[in-house]
């Protein structure tokens, strides 16, 4: 966290407040108490500790990665995840999709004036436990709170360095005509955790969020000798939009057939229920990874090794001719273009 | 008595998604049919639910398959689009709407810019979320934009009941109800009508039953039948309309008999003729249609936004290059628009069969084909 005075032993008694105050961002004491209770108890760390106003480190050799993304996802709680968590897979898993190597991690707090100091402690301490488990430092960061209204709950962007111990070029433009195309897993399902909760819906089985890292199994492909193409994580508007970004990016045409892309059964029930396309909702742990058809048994297989991607399948491949789309073979077998989502999806009327 | 399709339910999704039985309905179709059938689906859901599956090449050329105005926000006029926009820019005003009415284009702008703008514009998924607003903010307005066909409004029924009853005086509807009986009864009675047969929306009837459509099946000697929303479902609804047709019948069938009864749903029904009248309807895209709406009873006229806000009058101008009246009316099909893929895009859309997902439009651009994708002059 950066500290202007990092002098913690205040004479005056700490006063305990139960809600986030204007004060908590004023760069006064209740600030720093802030600081030292909820944020550097968790992140601790040798950079975090140094308390400047920039963190210092010996880059490791090698090409860097870098990467930024913000987290507002409202509930700030759901099944299978949270804001806190969240906001270190997504990095993460930027990182990864350049098949680097996650090494550090900022994160900046919006707080709005009146969060509880509980809701709080909760989300630091569910960021510095998903940080921990990917073993990357948080090793600077930075808190700011908002009158009450100006942002709904807790806001968290987070930056992440990464490195890359490889030669490969993952990029979209490394796509080439007849590779593969593997999803780690099944879809739907963050985008539908948030749906159902925001919506009040209950199915027989909680649908869970997919929030999770897949750093390691794009590292062990890697390290198995994969020649990667090219890897998307499938974020916002899900498969639709990456397939979409990547054959324009790539120049290329991409088909993918629906009967081998796996949904859960309740995501399914839920989209159905709600009027969208599984294909089009987040996800928060999934990813596609364009590989040489050679290869692609070979990269399932390490894939498969991973809990975060034990469900991994070849979805399709890429074309060797036509005009930069996505195609889609029905599961009646008729072949149809894949489009883009036009923006939000809105649940439908009928 | 309407005579129900025989033989086992089908249940879930999956096992109505089944290739090999959709193939076999597929060829059972292609046998039985003895020329070129051009048959009407009358809902939205319907459209979405063939182009997605592809069901129209696989039909072609023995079925030519038109999509009919039974998307209730394609259909609903732009100057309601307007009041909307006006209301939901009122400061003290919550406007609660289905969440696809807030891209839907007035003469200026959309629902989502008019919340962007700062209007409290909220998605809801049932008109009683609405009531519950208006009780959690009485210091506020709220105005719930009450739209669709027979399915949606039985529930906005009941959320005007309650909120009399519970002596609410701060909720409110912006009514554009349509219903459907009337709408068919007008395609079928332009001289141009090509539509040789009809597949009604099954949910349509799962309340308000199949009775109303005898005496149309009669009168203009046409296969009507109730039909549900996947692919078998569909493909099931055509070899009935076609099985008919080849025989010289017109009378209306129950294919979705899982879910729709003759006489449908009594008290939803009930509710709604207690709660709204018939009244004439403009359509986008058709024009007006008389007795082919529903308005509040005058016993519930505390609840017409209309009149509480004293709303000006709004004239409808939709783009005169836009053919969607001709293709709600089955006479052309969205490709042979020339502004469709070019002009015309969901982002961007001209007029009804665009504005909403739902539309056969929107609903061909966004399952559209290779071949598709490039827009073919008129005939």
């Amino acid at each position: 966290m950066n500290r202007s005075h990092p002098t913690f032993s205040c004479p005056i008694p700490i006063v305990h407040h139960e809600r986030i105050l204007m004060a908590h961002g004023g760069g006064g004491r209740l600030m720093h108490q802030l600081i030292e209770s909820v944020f550097l108890r968790p992140f601790g760390n040798p950079v975090l500790n140094a308390a400047h106003d920039s963190a210092q480190f010996l880059p490791p050799k090698g090409r860097l990665a870098f990467t930024t993304d913000s987290y507002v996802v409202n509930p700030i709680f759901f099944p299978g995840g949270d804001i806190g968590s969240l906001s270190v897979h997504g990095t993460v898993n930027d990182l990864a999709m350049s098949g680097a190597r996650p090494i550090c991690l900022s994160c900046a707090f919006v707080i709005e004036e009146g969060l509880s100091m509980e809701t709080l402690s909760r989300v630091a301490h569910s960021l510095a436990q998903a940080a921990a488990s990917c073993g990357v430092p948080v090793v600077t960061g930075d808190t700011k709170v908002v009158e009450r209204g100006k942002c709904d709950s807790i806001f968290i962007n987070t930056s992440g360095i990464g490195i890359m111990e490889h030669s490969l070029s993952i990029s979209p433009q490394g796509i080439r005509p007849g590779d593969a195309i593997l999803l780690s897993g099944d879809l739907g399902r963050h985008g539908m955790a948030v749906m159902a909760l925001r919506e009040g819906l209950q199915f027989e089985s909680t649908i869970e969020s997919d929030s999770a890292p897949v750093h390691e199994p794009v590292l062990a492909m890697i390290q198995a000798g994969v020649s990667i193409h090219c890897l998307r994580d499938l974020t916002r508007s899900g498969l639709s939009a990456a397939l979409n970004e990547l054959a324009e990016a790539s120049g290329l045409a991409l088909q993918v057939e629906e009967s081998l892309i796996p949904v859960n059964e309740d995501v399914h029930s839920a989209c159905e229920l709600l009027g969208l396309d599984p294909l089009c909702v987040a996800n928060e742990g999934r990813f596609i990874a364009f590989i040489p058809a050679a290869e692609s048994e070979m990269a399932l297989n390490v894939l498969r090794s991973f809990q975060v991607s034990a469900n991994a399948v070849c979805i399709g491949k890429v074309m060797n001719s036509g005009d930069p789309a996505v195609l889609i073979k029905s599961r009646m077998g008729s072949i149809r273009l894949l489009d883009m989502p036009s923006g939000e999806q809105l649940p439908r009327i009928c | 008595m309407i005579p129900s399709r025989e033989g086992p339910d089908m249940k879930y999704l999956d096992e109505f998604r089944d290739v090999a039985m959709a193939q076999k309905l597929v060829r059972q179709i292609h046998h039985r049919a003895s020329r070129t059938w051009t048959l009407m689906e009358m809902c939205g859901g319907q459209t979405h639910a063939i182009m997605k599956a592809g069901l129209d090449d696989l039909l072609s050329p023995c079925i030519r398959l038109v999509h009919g105005p039974g998307c209730p926000v394609c259909v609903t006029p732009m100057h309601v689009v307007d009041e909307a926009l006006d209301l939901a820019s009122r400061p003290g005003l919550i406007f609660a709407s289905f969440g696809d009415m807030l891209r839907v284009p007035g003469s200026h702008g959309d629902l989502r810019g008019v919340k962007a703008a700062g209007g409290d514009v909220r998605v809801v998924y049932c008109p009683l979320e609405a009531v519950k607003m208006a009780i959690q903010n009485p210091s506020l307005e709220v105005v719930f934009f009450s739209i669709g066909f027979e399915t949606t409004a039985p529930a906005t029924a009941l959320a005007v009941r309650q909120a009399q009853q519970a002596g609410i005086h701060n909720f409110s509807l912006l009514v554009s109800h349509v219903l459907v009986p009337p709408a068919i009864e007008t395609l079928l009675a332009d001289p141009d009508c090509t539509i040789q047969g009809f597949l009604a929306a099954g949910h349509v009837c799962a309340v308000m039953g199949c009775t109303e459509y005898v005496p149309i099946a009669d009168r203009f000697r046409v296969p009507i039948v109730v039909t549900g929303f996947e692919p078998l479902d569909l493909l099931q609804g055509i070899l009935m309309a076609v099985t008919q047709l080849e025989a010289n019948h017109g009378q209306v069938e129950i294919q979705y008999s899982r879910v729709v009864r003759q006489d449908g749903n009594a008290a939803a029904r009930s509710l709604m003729g207690s709660v709204f009248e018939r009244i004439s309807a403009n359509w986008r895209g058709l024009g007006e249609i008389p007795a082919s709406g529903l308005g509040l009873r005058a016993e519930f006229s505390a609840f017409d936004a209309r009149k509480k806000f004293g709303l000006q009058k709004f004239a409808d101008l939709d783009p005169v290059e836009c053919i969607s009246g001709l293709i709600l009316r089955g006479l052309r099909k969205p490709v042979e628009c020339p502004c469709f893929g070019a002009s015309c895009t969901p982002e961007f859309p001209l007029g009804a069969t665009m504005v909403s997902e739902e539309g056969a439009c929107a609903a061909y651009y966004r399952y559209r084909t290779p071949s598709t994708s490039i827009p073919q002059p008129l005939p």
